[in-house]
């Protein structure tokens, strides 16, 4: 039995899966543990197999890099062997095939796994909210938002903050690790308090005005904005301090607009382009084609 | 007026415009450094407001001043809203602010009718100009088209747009004569033919580019349109909308037809008197549409001159079923994958996974089980190796009341607590699990 320690993510996995697998190691062999686990992972860790040089190429299809990539972001540390024991079914075991077999078992918790990294990942790029910080140096603007990931997703989501805000510096403060970008370099630094991020903006008044104005209160469907808005998300989103709000105001409002007099017409007023569209009428053709 | 005021009033006027996709632009991005945005991959809900509707846009009109009398809006001309204007400035300014602190992923902007279409559709061709040459903005724009303006200013607001839409509102000529009388489906279904050729022709141009590996600049143009139509403001029919957008569909290939159900307005027309919104028909309309679109389903297959409008109780899929026993049960293991498809409880994935997976091994309910497959729903309709319903063990009318709902109100009602009823429980489930990601 080996017990491998690595770092939580997809080439430090990589790397090992390929030593072991040239030492033709069973995956019932391996004992995987990351390194961000507390304590025994790691005093007990086996070294690992060195990679002989004339290791054959490892050819795995395309949609299980894309897997193993996606997966190696979930924080439960699950992933390494159940990636582990596939790879080896693959290219040792006798079920080549395996990754088209949907009801595999272990492909299936591999596939939830991604599901719940790509849903996370989606949701940072959705629920992240940069707050201006006003520099004196910089003619730049400063953008600083705060997150809470559940899984380890800021490397993967990086090029898409970093194609999108392009031309403005930003940092994204998380527990895991921050990034920063200052127009020309990504960087990444040590995981923060939430007290080290700014608390406010003053554009933060016409955001919440407009969420209040968006919101009909004629159809409320409290249990629809939280299957897509989990409150876990609230305490990160300056909007969220309103909901309460809105939904406690809405019926009262809608009351209010039944019971409003119905308004009278108003005269048609004198206008040229009016005019001319009572005169297309005349000559538009009928409408054959609702027939 | 304040900025705050402006943008209250402003948004306010524009909440019931449904559309609010953000998905599907032009891939691009800020890469070069000069200003912000990117488009091009799945859109993104930055946020959702109490209403179960997704925050994508700044949705927001350029003014609410408006020439037309359309009795369902709000900022009609015979509405004594508060008016209010923006310049062209402060939008640009609004847009770039929110998109900049991760509110939105762009701007959809309409305007009420002033002065005359050209002169409305110039005002608001200038704003997405100035986010896209000024600002170098790469997120996305949605403009609200108006049918009459001049074919070269829709040709320029392609130019700088994502997304056209033009509403057609109401289904039938005669409707809109009635409640919307400066509006016309033929002058509408005229400038969406003239906005698909264009899109067309512009797909043609930038892949000759490609292929001729030229370095001259690519025409730009908008990716796609899409309408909006009012449920429950006048007598049309289920069928009408959906022979509507059938229509729009295949003729203009249309990316989506949204379906609003006309909700209470604080300023009430004479011509339309106020109820609560047809939630439930509007999410039966959304369920037909997508069977039209993903599933392959006929307008007359989905409704019929007996009974033009959907089964409230139950899902339009279940109901084809049902009024079709004679179709069931279908043998997951041999009928093609458009049978599949008709199957209650089954949807586009698990279908083509099942397709997969057969030629692997014959299909067990196991297997369905692990295909996180809604049995319960599904079993009555087919086959697999160890099960086979006896043909026609229930009757229909013991099956819709199975899957029917107990009969409630159908509709919110306003005068009691806002409780959501069974119906309206099932409906939130249903669109959750269902609609929203293609699967029933």
């Amino acid at each position: 039995m080996k017990t491998i320690s690595i770092e939580p993510h997809f080439q430090a996995w990589r790397n090992a899966a390929r030593a072991l697998l040239a030492e033709q190691c069973h995956p019932s062999d391996v004992l995987w543990s990351a390194k961000n686990d507390e304590g025994d992972g790691l005093l007990f860790a086996d070294e690992l197999p060195a990679l002989p040089k004339d290791a054959p190429r490892l050819k795995v299809p395309k949609t299980f890099v894309r897997l193993a990539e996606t997966v190696a972001a979930h924080r439960s540390g699950k992933q390494w062997a159940l990636l582990y024991q596939i790879l080896w079914e693959m290219s040792c075991g006798n079920d080549r095939r395996i990754l088209s077999n949907q009801t595999d078992s272990r492909l299936r918790t591999l596939e939830r796994m991604r599901a719940t990294v790509s849903r996370d990942i989606h949701k940072m790029r959705a629920f992240v909210r940069f707050r201006e910080v006003k520099t004196e140096q910089s003619d730049k603007e400063n953008f600083v938002a705060w997150f809470e990931p559940d899984h380890l997703i800021v490397r993967i989501n990086t090029p898409f903050f970093r194609k999108r805000f392009a031309g403005m510096n930003w940092s994204i403060l998380t527990p895991d690790e921050c990034v920063h970008w200052d127009g020309s370099r990504i960087t990444y630094t040590d995981g923060v308090e939430k007290s080290v991020a700014p608390d406010s903006d003053e554009l933060e008044e016409l955001w919440l005005g407009y969420y209040r104005s968006i919101f009909n209160p004629a159809r409320l469907k409290i249990k629809m904005m939280q299957t897509e808005m989990p409150k876990k998300y609230w305490k990160n989103l300056p909007e969220a301090e309103i909901i309460e709000e809105l939904i406690t105001g809405s019926g009262e409002q809608v009351q209010a607009m039944m019971h409003e007099q119905e308004r009278p017409l108003k005269p048609v007023p004198r206008n040229a382009y009016l005019a001319k569209l009572n005169e297309m009428d005349a000559i538009d053709e009928p409408d054959t084609e609702s027939d | 007026m304040n900025t705050l005021e402006k943008l209250e009033i402003l948004a306010d006027a524009a909440k019931y415009d449904a559309s609010c996709a953000s998905s599907g632009g032009a891939r691009k991005d800020s890469t070069s450094g000069k200003g912000v945005g990117s488009t091009g991959g799945a859109g993104i809900c930055h946020s959702y407001a109490p209403d179960g509707r997704c925050i994508s846009l700044l949705k927001v009109l350029l003014t609410n001043v408006c020439l037309y009398d359309c009795h369902y809006c709000i900022n009609r001309r015979s509405s004594n809203v508060q008016r209010a204007r923006f310049t062209p400035e402060e939008v640009v300014e609004l847009t770039l602010s929110f998109y900049k602190r991760n509110y939105i992923e762009g701007l959809f902007l309409s305007s009420g009718i002033v002065r005359s279409a050209d002169y409305t559709m110039e005002l608001v061709i200038r704003v997405a100009k100035l986010l896209r040459e000024k600002h170098h903005f790469r997120g996305y724009i949605h403009l609200k088209t108006i049918p009459e303006a001049s074919p070269e200013l829709i040709a320029e607001a392609g130019k700088y747009a994502d997304r056209l839409s033009i509403n057609v509102e109401l289904p039938k000529q005669e409707s809109l004569k009635k409640l919307a009388p400066e509006k016309n489906v033929h002058r509408t279904r005229e400038a969406m033919s003239t906005i698909n050729a264009r899109i067309t022709e512009t797909i043609a141009d930038r892949k000759e580019l490609r292929k001729r590996k030229s370095k001259a600049k690519k025409p730009t143009f908008a990716t796609g349109q899409s309408t909006q139509m009012i449920v429950g403001a006048d007598g049309s029919y289920d069928s009408d909308f959906l022979a509507r957008a059938g229509d729009l569909y295949g003729n203009f290939k249309l990316r989506r037809v949204y379906y609003s159900a006309f909700s209470p307005i604080p300023e009430p027309s004479v011509i339309l008197p106020l109820k609560s919104p047809p939630l439930v028909r509007e999410h039966r309309l959304y369920q037909a549409d997508w069977l039209m679109r993903f599933y392959h389903y006929g307008v007359d297959e989905l409704t019929s001159a007996e009974s033009p409008n959907l089964d409230l109780d139950i899902d339009p899929k279940l109901s084809w079923a049902l009024r079709n026993r004679h179709t069931f049960p279908i043998d997951i293991n041999r009928s093609p994958l458009e049978m599949l498809y008709r199957i209650p409880g089954l949807g586009v994935r698990n279908a083509k996974r099942i397709v997969r997976l057969r030629r692997h091994h014959a299909i067990t309910l196991e297997d369905l089980i692990k295909l996180r497959v809604n049995l319960k729903k599904t079993m009555p309709f087919m086959i697999c190796t160890n099960h086979h319903p006896a043909r026609l063990e229930l009757s229909s009318s013991e099956l819709r009341a199975k899957f029917a709902p107990p009969p409630t109100q159908l509709e919110m009602d306003f005068t009691a607590q806002p409780v959501t009823t069974t119906v309206e429980k099932n409906m939130v489930k249903q669109a959750g699990v269902e609609a929203l990601h293609g699967e029933f």
